[in-house]
């Protein structure tokens, strides 16, 4: 790309403000007591995500790596139109269920999550609080263009051009949009890195929390959840 | 269409008639006499739809454009009646009572392009974007590249070609 455009200059100034019922205050309860509330304090845990030791034995971590492999548990998320090429996956055509990769409902329950396209900030929210809420070991694969390097959006206003700038990406599938037989390329290849104990992802995250964390709050101007939600 | 233009043309002071086609026209209004105007063509002579509300940054001229695209369907005929309102202090009429659809027009429309229109329903409240702290995106000042690229990570080794050189380098590589 060229260099950066200077002649319009973003306005780097205005803040937003947070949201009334998400301020700390005080309150009268009916019997009378006064309590103070901090609504993004008192319900989540603050503990920063911790990295996940190594089995001592090698052997140890190796079936360790084996197991997490076989078991690719989706979360059901889709951003983008890539969303749509996950469906086929599901069907008897593609069934991917038969390399042990099946989709979940609820980041509880899932252990990869795939951001199947463009992400707008506003999704990119969303997205972190799926991704915190999801139980280690857990992967991020980056489906399509747009989350390699902006795709078609890279001029967009308001979608993230490089997905690993604000999330962990343990693997790329390329394309616009990449074929159902592409994702299942690409699930293969992450059970080898999985393996090879090379998708380290969550411990990447939890070592360089700070950074992301920054990154994060540098596009959602309306941080509005607590820096960890578990 | 002619005829309903010739009819209303000097009671709401309307401007030209400008025809697309044999049941599709727009027209220019004055700020202050639109709300007569589409009160009138909604309950006497029949544009009981609003299709949609839209705004055309016109930069250089200092002006916004709102065109209200209204449809007869048993007349099959849709009218386009336009408003010119100033750029600087963009604030437009609301219509929320005509048709309670124009609200959601014109809360998009504050949002993207900065309009007020006041006594609006939640015209105030967010929209699409969330936290946005710059201009609205839509008007044409606004340099989304320049925005972009100051604010999102970028990977770096992004290119372009020109498609006409690069296919041409393809096909005859000799030249």
């Amino acid at each position: 790309m060229k260099d950066i455009d200077e002649r319009f200059q973003k306005n780097r100034d205005r803040t937003v403000p947070l949201r009334e019922e998400l301020r700390p205050r005080t309150v009268t309860t009916p019997d009378g007591q006064e309590i103070l509330i901090e609504p993004l304090k008192d319900y989540f845990c603050e503990a920063a995500p911790k990295v996940h030791p190594k089995a001592y034995f090698q052997i140890v971590e190796n079936f360790y790596n084996w197991a997490r492999a076989n078991s690719l548990w989706i979360l059901g998320f889709g951003t983008g139109c890539g969303a749509i090429e996950m469906r086929p996956l599901m069907t008897p055509r593609f069934d991917a269920y038969r390399y042990g990769v099946q989709w979940r409902p609820t980041p509880r329950q899932a252990n990869l999550l795939i951001i199947s396209g463009y992400l707008s900030v506003k999704t990119l929210k969303r997205a972190i609080r799926a991704y915190e809420q999801m139980q280690g070991p857990k992967y991020v694969i980056g489906l399509g263009s747009c989350t390699i390097n902006g795709g078609m959006y890279w001029d967009s206003y308001n979608t993230i051009k490089r997905l690993d700038a604000y999330l962990p990406v343990d693997l790329y599938i390329a394309g616009c949009m990449p074929r159902p037989e592409a994702l299942l390329a690409g699930f293969m290849e992450l059970k080898k890195l999985i393996r090879a104990g090379k998708a380290e992802g969550a411990n990447k995250y939890a070592e360089n929390f700070a950074t992301y964390k920054a990154a994060q709050k540098s596009v959602i101007k309306d941080w509005d959840m607590p820096d960890y939600n578990w | 269409m002619r005829d309903l233009h010739a009819n209303l043309k000097t009671r709401h002071a309307l401007g030209p008639f400008e025809p697309r086609r044999a049941n599709l026209g727009f027209v220019t209004v004055p700020a202050e006499r639109l709300r007569g105007l589409l009160t009138e063509l909604r309950d006497v002579h029949g544009f009981t739809h609003l299709v949609l509300l839209t705004a055309v940054d016109w930069m250089e001229d200092g002006l916004f454009q709102l065109t209200y695209l209204m449809n007869d369907r048993a007349g099959d005929r849709t009218l386009g009646v336009r408003v010119m309102l100033n750029r600087d202090e963009a604030v437009g009429e609301d219509m929320h009572d005509l048709w309670p659809t124009a609200a959601t027009y014109q809360r998009e429309l504050k949002e993207m392009f900065g309009i007020d229109f006041p006594g609006s329903p939640r015209v105030d409240e967010e929209f699409i974007l969330e936290g946005w702290t710059d201009l609205p995106p839509y008007r044409r000042d606004f340099d989304s590249l320049a925005y972009s690229q100051q604010t999102y990570a970028e990977r770096p080794g992004r290119v372009t070609h020109d498609p006409r050189a690069h296919m041409k380098s393809k096909l005859y590589p000799e030249g």
